[in-house]
C-alpha cells in the first residue's frame, strides 16, 4: 500500500484526470471479458487479464487512490461471501470439475434434505438446544452482569477474574469428567445436558457484554428509583432492565450464534436423533460413508443452517457490531 | 413484588448483588470447575469406562506416556504451527480489511458489514466444508487447481501433513480475519484525526504514521483480541475434525483427547492429555496477561490515554506487533 491510499482527499478534481473516457471503456470491455469469459468456461488466465483491464481502466476513471478502495471493497466482499456461494453452487451440482457455474439448476437436493427425518429432528434439536440456552443464560447472565455492573458485590474483581478464567477454557478440559457425570446422572443424549454446557461457556461473553451495557447507565437513574422509595431489586427490575433492553437483546444474538455453533460438547454427549444437534449432524453425514460422500445433499443441508444466521446478520447487523466491539471479546 | 419472591424486595444493594451472581458463579462451578478438578484426578489414575475393574492411581505414568509419545508431540507441532500462522495471517489480513474499511464508504457501508459479518456467522463445521471441497481438485474451480498446483502434487492439497495445515489455516482466517476487522475498526474510528492531520503537517510518511499512530492506539484492542485467537487456535478442534479428520499427522491436541476421551473411553490417558492442553492455553493467557499487559476492557476510549500511548510508540509489545503487521 502506498501512501497515497490513506489520509488523501477523495477525489483530485477532474481537469487532473484527463483519460476518464478511456477509463470508462477499459471498465466495460474487462468486465464483459470477465462476464462472457467464466460463462464460456474460458481459461483462468484471461478472466484474471479482464480483471487486470478492470483495475487499469478503474485507475483511469477515478484516480489511483479511489480505485484501489473500491476494489478492495469487492475483493472483501467477494471473498466474505465466495464459501457460501460454492456451496449454493455444489449444492445444484456437486460435480465441478473445475467448473464455475453449476451444468443444471435443480433444487432437487434441497428437497432430499427436507425429507431427510434425521436432519430435520437435528435442525429441530438445534432450535430447542440454543434458543434455550440462550434464554437461561440471558436471565442468569443479565442478574450477575446487572451486580457486576453496578451493585457493590464483595470480591467483584475475583468473579470476573473466574468468569474471565471460564471464558479461557479449552472445552476439551472438561469434556470427559462431564460425559462421566451425565451418564450417571442420566443427562447423556439429552438436549438438557446440552444446555447446561452451553450455558455455562456463553456466560461469560453474556456477563460481559451485558456488564458493559449497564456500566453505561447513569447512576442518577438510581438515586431517583430510592428517592421514589423503590428497593434495590425494584430499581433493577423496574428502571434499568427495561433500559439495558436492547445490550441484553444484542447479546441474545451473540449467544446465540454461539450456541447454534457450538461443536465439541455436541457429538460428544449425544447419539442418537434425541439431541443431536445440526453441527455434529452435518458432520455425521460426512462420516458414514468416507468413500462417497453425498457432496450435493450435504451442501444443500449447509446452505439451510445458512439462511437463518445470514437473515439474523441482515436484519440486526448493527446491533451485532456494537456488542462485538463493546465486549472487546470473542 | 409478592409471593416467593417478596424476599428480594427486603434486601440492600450487597446483599442483592451476591444474590444475583450467585446462579452464575454455581453453574460455572458445576459445570466448570468441578470437571476440571474431576479431569486432573482421572488423570492420574489407569481407567477405561469399558474395563471399570481395572481402576487404580497410578501418579503420573499417564502423562510420562503422554510425554514420550511421538503422536503427541506431532499434535502439538500441529496445534502450535496452526496456531502461529492463523494468529499472524488473520491480523495482517485483519488490520488490511480495517484500513479498507476505515476509508469512508459512503452507501456501500450496510454492504459491507453484512459481507464481513457472513463468515463469523457461519458454522465451524460449514466453513470447514465448504473450504475442505474448494481445496478438493474434483470439487473445485480451475484457477483454485492451478494455485493447489502450485504447492501440491495434483493439486491435492488435503493429502499432505503442511498443505493441510496451510488449508486450515486458510479457512480458519476467512472465518476469523473479518470479525478482527470490526474491532480493529472500531479502534481505528476513535482515533482522532487531528493527530493524522498534525502528522502530515509535520511531513511524517504514511507507514511513520501507522507505526507510531496507528498501532499504538490500537494496542489494547490488539492485545485483546490477539489473547483470545491465540487461545481458540491452541484448542482448535472443529475445523481440523471436519477438514482433514486428522489425517496426515494433522491432529490438533484436542482432537487427539478427544479421540482417547470419547472414542476410546479411556479416561486416564484422555484427561492427561486434556490437561496438558489446558496448561498449554493457561500458559499462553497468563504471558499475555501478564508480560504483555492486556487486560479484556474493551477498546480503549479515553483520549488522554491514547494521547500517551502514542507518544510511547516504540513498547515493547508495539514493536513486536508492528514487525508482524
Amino acid at each position: 500500500m502506498t501512501a497515497a491510499t490513506i489520509h488523501q482527499p477523495a477525489m483530485l478534481p477532474e481537469t487532473t484526470r484527463p483519460n476518464i473516457g478511456r477509463g470508462k471503456l477499459l471498465v466495460g470491455v474487462g468486465a464483459g471479458i470477465a462476464v462472457v469469459g467464466s460463462l464460456a468456461g474460458m481459461g483462468a488466465l484471461a478472466v484474471l487479464a479482464a480483471f487486470v483491464l478492470v483495475l487499469v481502466g478503474l485507475i483511469e476513471w477515478v484516480g489511483a487512490s479511489e480505485a484501489l478502495t473500491w476494489t478492495g471493497i469487492a475483493a472483501l466482499i467477494g471473498y466474505c461471501l465466495f464459501p457460501f456461494l460454492w456451496l449454493v453452487r455444489l449444492s445444484m451440482d456437486p460435480a465441478a470439475n473445475g467448473k464455475l457455474l453449476p451444468s443444471t439448476f435443480t433444487l432437487s437436493n434441497y428437497g432430499a434434505v427436507f425429507h431427510n427425518d434425521e436432519f430435520v429432528r437435528a435442525f429441530f434439536n438445534s432450535i430447542i438446544v440454543a434458543g434455550s440456552a440462550t434464554a437461561v443464560a440471558m436471565v442468569i447472565g443479565g442478574c450477575a452482569a446487572y451486580a457486576l455492573g453496578r451493585l457493590p458485590v464483595p470480591g467483584k474483581d475475583f468473579i470476573m477474574f473466574a468468569v474471565l478464567a471460564v471464558s479461557m477454557f479449552p472445552g476439551i478440559a472438561i469434556v470427559g469428567p462431564i460425559y462421566e457425570l451425565w451418564r450417571t446422572l442420566g443427562l447423556f443424549d439429552t438436549k438438557t445436558g446440552l444446555v447446561l454446557p452451553n450455558v455455562t461457556f456463553s456466560l461469560p461473553l453474556a456477563i460481559w457484554i451485558m456488564s458493559s451495557f449497564f456500566r453505561e447507565l447513569p447512576r442518577d437513574l438510581e438515586h431517583a428509583a430510592y428517592m421514589d422509595g423503590a428497593t434495590p431489586f425494584q430499581a433493577f427490575r423496574k428502571v434499568m432492565l427495561p433500559l439495558a433492553a436492547p445490550g441484553v437483546f444484542t447479546s441474545a444474538i451473540l449467544v446465540f450464534i454461539n450456541t447454534w455453533n457450538e461443536f465439541l460438547m455436541a457429538i460428544s454427549l449425544s447419539a442418537t436423533g434425541r439431541s443431536v444437534t445440526i453441527p455434529a449432524a452435518i458432520s455425521f453425514f460426512q462420516g458414514e460413508n468416507t468413500l462417497e460422500i453425498p457432496v450435493g445433499p450435504i451442501s444443500a443441508a449447509s446452505v439451510l443452517v445458512m439462511l437463518p444466521l445470514v437473515g439474523m446478520v441482515l436484519v440486526f447487523q448493527r446491533r451485532i457490531v456494537a456488542g462485538l466491539t463493546a465486549g472487546g471479546v470473542k | 413484588m409478592r409471593g416467593p419472591l417478596a424476599f428480594l424486595d427486603r434486601l440492600d444493594e450487597r446483599r442483592l448483588g451476591l444474590l444475583l451472581v450467585v446462579p452464575a458463579l454455581v453453574l460455572m462451578a458445576i459445570v466448570a470447575a468441578y470437571p476440571v478438578l474431576n479431569a486432573i484426578w482421572l488423570s492420574l489414575h489407569r481407567y477405561n469406562v469399558k474395563i471399570p475393574d481395572d481402576y487404580a492411581f497410578i501418579g503420573f505414568d499417564n502423562y510420562a506416556r503422554i510425554l514420550v509419545s511421538s503422536t503427541w508431540w506431532t499434535a502439538v507441532g500441529t496445534t502450535v504451527v496452526f496456531g502461529i500462522a492463523s494468529v499472524i495471517v488473520e491480523f495482517a489480513l485483519g488490520m488490511v480489511m480495517a484500513l479498507v474499511m476505515n476509508k469512508g464508504l459512503g452507501s456501500a457501508t450496510g454492504m459491507v458489514r453484512v459481507a464481513v459479518l457472513v463468515p463469523w456467522a457461519t458454522i465451524t463445521v460449514v466453513t470447514a466444508l465448504a473450504w475442505k471441497w474448494i481445496f478438493t481438485p474434483t470439487f473445485t474451480f480451475d484457477l483454485m487447481n492451478r494455485f493447489m498446483g502450485l504447492f501440491a502434487d495434483e493439486s491435492c492439497m488435503l493429502c499432505g501433513r503442511w498443505t493441510s495445515i496451510a488449508a486450515m489455516v486458510f479457512a480458519d482466517t476467512w472465518k476469523t480475519a473479518p470479525f478482527i476487522a470490526l474491532l480493529l475498526l472500531a479502534g481505528l474510528q476513535s482515533i482522532d484525526s487531528e493527530m493524522y492531520e498534525a502528522a502530515d503537517v509535520d511531513g511524517a510518511s504514511w507507514w511513520t504514521q501507522f507505526t507510531r499512530l496507528t498501532l499504538p492506539a490500537l494496542k489494547p484492542a490488539i492485545l485483546v483480541a490477539l489473547l483470545f485467537r491465540s487461545l481458540d487456535a491452541l484448542r482448535m478442534f472443529d475445523l481440523a475434525y471436519v477438514m482433514t479428520s486428522g489425517q496426515n499427522d494433522t491432529s490438533t491436541v484436542s482432537m487427539l483427547s478427544y479421540d482417547y476421551l470419547i472414542k476410546r473411553l479411556d479416561m486416564g490417558v484422555g484427561t492427561a492429555m486434556a490437561v496438558l492442553t489446558f496448561l498449554m492455553v493457561f500458559i499462553v493467557a497468563f504471558v499475555f496477561v501478564k508480560v504483555l499487559g492486556a487486560a479484556p476492557e474493551g477498546v480503549e476510549k479515553k483520549p488522554s490515554r491514547r494521547e500517551r500511548r502514542a507518544q510511547h510508540a516504540r513498547g515493547t509489545t508495539t514493536t513486536a506487533i508492528a514487525s508482524m503487521a
